[in-house]
């Protein structure tokens, strides 16, 4: 399983409610199940994951978080995750707060742009940077907002919600982020995890 | 039609109360079962049927000698798979294939009933189905399954007895029926009640069957079934054995044809009162208005598993309808799956072979029983 996948079950506590918003083939669910007894929910936009969630028995319905996180009542989970997705949504501000309403705590992966071969990238080549993480070409990608693990920072003051804790990954390594590293995880960190509260 | 032998029936004493106010008591519900109940009687699904379908779900039909509705679905390994499951399957009050219906006689006047049956509704059906589980001793189904119409039984169910299944699978359906519906049905209605031969519904009695009546209403039903891609794929403007148009008003086009015939063998298998009857059931279904304008209470009381699934084609009861469902549910934190199949085929896809419907049912259902 992916080591972003062991942080995020590790974040999570026992026999909770969560929803995974964006759960692909369902394995983080899987993995959450098994290993800390959750009653998971998942949201998935493509209609052949939701099938290969079914014949996982997972409890997974076709939708769009940008449309259908509307009918979950406000803290109607424990735990609402999203998956390195944020930059793919045509207002991230609006799913943030959607996650926020709809979570009493929201678990948040990004891949960090200001990674330092993004920035060398684009720095050298002038062009749109091309990494393992971000395969696509400017014009075919589905993320369209992407952003550095510094701006996601920044953004939880301008519409005001709360970091309990932020974590960075870097060569498969997790460690903290905190305001007197921030400038070295925003350059060396591939991903960043972020657990948030309104 | 002689449907009298390989029907089996079991005779409802309990009186049963009506949503119309009248009671009916001492009446035939007509059902069949497939696959075998196992010891610990937990094994069983109660698939309901679609407006036109009947107690028959799979092998061949002994009335009308055809596959029965669901054999896509229903048997050994397939998606309802009857190694496994035991299937039970009621023909409708109101039906025509042996269940209490317009065509029976009353016992009062000893006269064929006609248009003087009882009007029944979607929750009357399940309440009479119900009975079914008392007489095979069965505490809580595995499961309750039907589309379109079945799918319209399945909510009712589970809304009406909340602890009587585990796992709840809707397809193709909705919980109001539109003006769209009503309307649709009842073009179908005045189809059958302008032939001169349905006779205010007394033609039992006078041995004419208002056959032209309701073969277009079959007609106009069926192309609500069928998506407008698929009628396109499969006639497009195809002419019917002949080379030329021949200016006149005989089937030049295959889809007139198809239709034609399409009516034509639905006469020789349904009761054109009965037609009368269900499609009104499903014109008064108004879950959301039993529950007060707010649907989440319909299912408020149930634990179970809710399975949705809808078709991206169906414009009878299109996603949107089904997922107003899912909405509901997920309101109240039920457990409620949902997937839009991809297919061509119409309101038709549930009864067709269209591979992942097919596969995602098993899924569901094969899964959800290894965990209960």
């Amino acid at each position: 399983m992916k080591t972003e996948y062991k942080i995020i079950v590790d974040l999570i506590e026992e026999k909770t409610r969560v929803l995974d918003v964006g759960c692909d083939d369902g394995t983080l669910m899987e993995s959450l199940k098994k290993n800390k007894n959750v009653d998971a929910r998942g949201i998935e936009i493509s209609k052949d994951k939701v099938q290969t969630c079914v014949s996982k028995g997972l409890t997974v319905i076709e939708g769009n978080a940008e449309l259908d996180l509307k009918q979950f009542p406000n803290d109607s989970f424990d735990y609402v995750v999203l998956g390195q997705t944020l930059q793919a949504f045509v207002n991230p501000e609006i799913v943030i707060k959607e996650l926020l309403r709809v979570g009493k705590k929201t678990i948040i992966t990004i891949p960090n742009f200001g990674h330092w071969k993004v920035r060398l990238n684009l720095l050298i080549k002038g062009t749109m940077p091309i990494t393992e993480s971000l395969p696509n070409d400017w014009y075919n990608t589905p993320n369209i907002h992407m952003c550095t693990i510094k701006d996601f920072v920044k953004f939880s003051k301008i519409i005001n919600f709360k970091i309990f804790k932020s974590l960075a990954l870097t060569n498969k390594n997790i460690s903290n982020i905190n305001n007197s590293n921030l400038f070295y995880k925003n350059l060396f960190a591939e991903l960043g995890i972020f657990l948030i509260e309104k | 039609m002689n449907i009298k032998e390989n029907i089996k029936t079991l005779v409802i004493k309990k009186p049963l109360k009506l949503d119309c106010g009248k009671t009916i008591n001492n009446f035939p519900l007509a059902y069949e079962t497939y696959g075998s109940l196992n010891k610990n009687k937990d094994n069983a699904i109660l698939v309901f049927h679609a407006l036109t379908g009947d107690q028959f779900v799979t092998g061949i039909n002994p009335v009308t000698k055809k596959d029965g509705w669901w054999s896509y679905a229903v048997g050994p390994n397939k998606s309802i798979d009857t190694n496994k499951y035991f299937v039970i399957c009621a023909n409708v009050i109101g039906g025509c294939m042996g269940s209490f219906g317009p065509s029976h006689k009353n016992p009062d006047t000893n006269k064929i009933y006609g248009t003087d049956f009882p009007v029944i509704t979607i929750n009357d059906m399940v309440n009479a189905q119900l009975n079914l589980l008392d007489h095979f001793e069965i505490k809580k189904l595995f499961s309750v399954v039907g589309g379109s119409m079945g799918g319209m039984q399945v909510l009712q169910f589970i809304s009406n007895y909340p602890d009587k299944a585990s796992t709840v699978v809707p397809i193709a359906c909705t919980s109001s029926h539109s003006a769209q519906n009503i309307a649709f049905n009842e073009l179908g209605r005045q189809a059958i009640a302008s032939d001169h031969n349905w006779s205010d519904g007394k033609y039992l009695s006078n041995n004419t069957l208002p056959d032209k009546g309701l073969s277009v209403a079959r007609m106009a039903a069926h192309i609500t079934y069928l998506s407008k891609k698929g009628l396109q794929e499969k006639f497009g403007r195809k002419l019917q054995e002949r080379d030329a148009l021949k200016f006149g008003f005989d089937a030049d086009f295959q889809i007139e044809s198809y239709l034609r015939y399409q009516g034509s063998v639905f006469v020789d298998r349904f009761d054109a009162n009965s037609y009368l009857y269900i499609t009104r059931a499903m014109d008064y279904f108004d879950l959301v208005k039993q529950f007060d304008g707010n649907l989440s209470n319909a299912f408020k009381k149930t634990k179970a598993k809710f399975f949705i699934i809808s078709f991206t084609s169906d414009w009878l009861y299109p996603t949107q309808e089904n997922k107003d469902i899912v909405i509901a549910l997920n309101a109240i934190g039920a457990d409620v799956g949902f997937v839009e199949i991809k297919s061509d085929k119409g309101h038709d896809s549930f009864l067709l072979d269209v591979p992942d419907f097919l596969k995602t049912l098993k899924n569901f259902l094969d899964k959800s029983y290894i965990e209960r």
